[in-house]
């Protein structure tokens, strides 16, 4: 009964991909046409949202398609942004697409690693599993601080950094506002580039499987798909998405400091999800750009800060479970019914 | 001097492990009867440390004089634990009550956005300087242990903590009440079924676990100060007891607190550098020989 109230909330195709993609044109158009319309402020905190949204949809292949909630991601997102540290710092790398390879193999790793441990549990056991290593790799980012630097973290800095191998630069005058304008467009193309893979992997085959396990483990089981082996999978996928978001995160940020390894950074991931809401494709993406958009907001408008998104997150479980996507589409429906 | 070293560390591992248990039963209770992981339990003690330390080394505290008056500040020490316990008792009829029949996800995002919160209004309401109450530590002295002064306070909470596992043991296996809590926690719809009232249990249950965990929080705030970001921390390492001693089970939240204890007092001594990531390896190992933990059910 359960299962199969899960299958029919669960993330589906939508209307009909040709009038999808349509509407995904429009919205990627508007997102081009944003830094000439709005101020190099507004471009910073969207290509944060940005960054933050890539995370966010590699975290949700985990819960909303797999079934499983992590409590850890913020390891693999600090294994991408200490990787893009390390490299840039010791290895000198300028390339902006090296750091990519370098923070997507970093996470890739750190994921295929735990995640080898952590698929052999499900529900609960699988959160405070997740959550246990991801605080390993924090102690060690804050106790190594001849290699981390500690709680001072590591300064990545924008302006030694190259885009597209090199063709762009930002050295000499006013490199902020053309950095700020560049690495927008460059963020807005991975993180396109991100959307597009994560819908062909829930739409594969794979992807099938996977809501299969989610819904039905032992069924799942039963028609021959290798469960736990799928799980690792996912858990591989869904680590390394969230690296590559690590990686983009850190020129923006500046510098990289343990707090994204530590637990509630984990906790504001699964934030932004469940704000957007995980059982639909767009959730996560709606969802982190509007924590974004919110935590800026109450950063800036008080020292209390926590205590507001704390409320907004009790009255969102509370109140609107499906998330700001989830009730819209649901909205929706009942609006296209009575018409 | 080695030997007396020896001792002093094994008495620190003791107190580490006193306050962990109790943090640790208080999140085993309410799993074990509620089926709830509570992420803002080490804010819950946190509240306790600040409320006592607040009252026993603020407001009151410096009003009292003389043998008598120390003996009220210690009359007064679990006033944390009765606080948490009360936000208990409103917090589960009003914010867990309506998530029961939602999956586990729900449950651990409500009880983060609490953390979030009660975590804030720590700030809120005791500001950004660490509270202590060590006016009672001061005023028991210390005890020499070989040639080393040895503070008896924490010789006190040592003795809590041994306190609260026996009386903790006797309420749930010898009381009429720890059986309908076994009850509900074996089957939750045949209990009710035979005309308990699970409603009223659970709201007990959720008061009695963070009563416990705040007098975790009052019994440590006279030795260590209680500072913000203090429940995070300590949430962690409750985890990692519950974990090695299973979740939901009080003998396991006693052993896994001694095993802590222990590791942590070594690792301090021995390998500082990476102490943390030991105790979340040896909760890892745990979790995946035996998933349950030492002494949990399936």
């Amino acid at each position: 009964m359960a299962n199969a109230a899960l299958a029919t909330t669960g993330p589906r195709t939508g209307p009909s991909t040709g009038r999808l993609a349509t509407v995904a044109i429009i919205i990627l158009l508007v997102l081009v046409a944003l830094p000439r319309i709005v101020d190099p402020y507004q471009t910073v905190l969207v290509t944060y949202g940005l960054a933050m949204a890539i995370a966010a949809l590699g975290f949700n292949l985990l819960l909303g398609y797999t079934g499983l909630l992590s409590f850890g991601h913020s390891a693999y997102f600090g294994a991408g942004a200490y990787t893009v540290a390390f490299i840039t710092r010791d290895l000198a790398v300028q390339s902006m697409e090296l750091c990519i390879l370098g923070g997507l193999i970093g996470a890739c790793v750190v994921a295929a690693l735990f995640g080898f441990v952590c698929v052999r549990h499900t529900r609960i056991f699988f959160g405070i599993l997740t959550l246990a290593l991801s605080q390993v790799l924090w102690s060690l980012a804050f106790k190594f601080f001849w290699v981390t630097g500690g709680t001072d973290g590591i300064r990545v800095a924008y302006a030694k950094l190259t885009l597209l191998g090199g063709m762009i630069n930002f050295a000499g005058p006013g490199s902020y506002q053309r950095f700020v304008f560049a690495y927008y467009y460059y963020v807005l193309a991975v993180f396109a580039i991100a959307a597009v893979v994560m819908w062909v992997i829930v739409h594969s085959p794979f992807g099938k499987a996977l809501q299969a396990i989610r819904d039905n483990e032992v069924r799942a089981g039963f028609v021959g798909i290798p469960v736990r082996r799928y799980r690792w999978i996912a858990f591989i996928i869904s680590g390394t998405f969230t690296g590559i978001a690590g990686v983009l995160w850190v020129p923006l940020n500046g510098l990289t400091t343990p707090d994204i390894l530590y637990w509630p950074f984990s906790g504001e991931l699964v934030f932004m999800t469940v704000l957007g809401g995980f059982r639909n494709f767009t959730g996560p993406i709606v969802g982190a750009v509007l924590f974004n958009y919110l935590k800026t907001y109450a950063v800036a408008s008080s020292e209390y800060w926590q205590l507001l998104l704390g409320v907004v997150l009790v009255a969102l479980v509370l109140v609107l479970p499906s998330g700001v996507v989830g009730t819209f589409a649901r909205l929706g429906r009942r609006f296209a019914r009575r018409q | 001097m080695t030997g007396t070293i020896f001792v002093i560390q094994l008495l620190n591992a003791l107190f580490y492990a006193a306050v962990l248990f109790l943090i640790a039963a208080g999140l085993s209770l309410i799993y074990g009867v509620m089926r709830i992981v509570n992420l803002a339990h080490g804010s819950l003690y946190a509240l306790g440390a600040y409320v006592t330390a607040w009252a026993v080394g603020g407001a009151v505290g410096a009003a009292v004089a003389g043998t008598l008056g120390q003996i009220g500040l210690f009359l007064l020490l679990p006033i944390g634990a009765i606080a948490v316990g009360v936000l208990g008792a409103v917090i589960e009829p009003t914010l867990l009550r309506p998530l029961y029949r939602r999956s586990e996800e729900y449950h651990l995002l409500i009880t983060f956005g609490l953390l979030m919160i009660i975590e804030d209004m720590l700030k809120l309401i005791f500001g950004g300087t660490p509270l202590t109450a060590s006016n009672i530590m001061d005023g028991l002295g210390s005890i020499s242990v070989g040639a080393l002064p040895y503070p008896t306070y924490n010789l006190l909470v040592i003795a809590i903590g041994v306190a609260a596992a026996v009386g903790l043991w006797w309420f749930v296996y010898r009381t009429k009440f720890g059986v309908i809590l076994r009850a509900i926690s074996q089957d939750r719809r045949m209990a009710a079924a035979l005309g308990i009232n699970v409603g009223r249990v659970y709201v007990q249950a959720f008061a009695i676990g963070c009563f416990i965990t705040g007098l975790g929080g009052a019994i440590v705030v006279p030795a260590q100060a209680a500072v913000l970001g203090m429940g995070v921390e300590w949430l962690i390492v409750a985890f990692v007891v519950v974990v090695i001693g299973g979740l939901g089970s009080l003998e396991g939240a006693l052993v896994g607190a001694l095993i802590v204890g222990i590791a942590h007092v070594a690792g301090i001594q021995f390998f500082a550098e990476i102490e943390l990531a030991v105790l979340y390896l040896i909760a890892t190992v745990v979790l995946m020989v035996r998933p349950t933990g030492l002494f949990g059910r399936a």
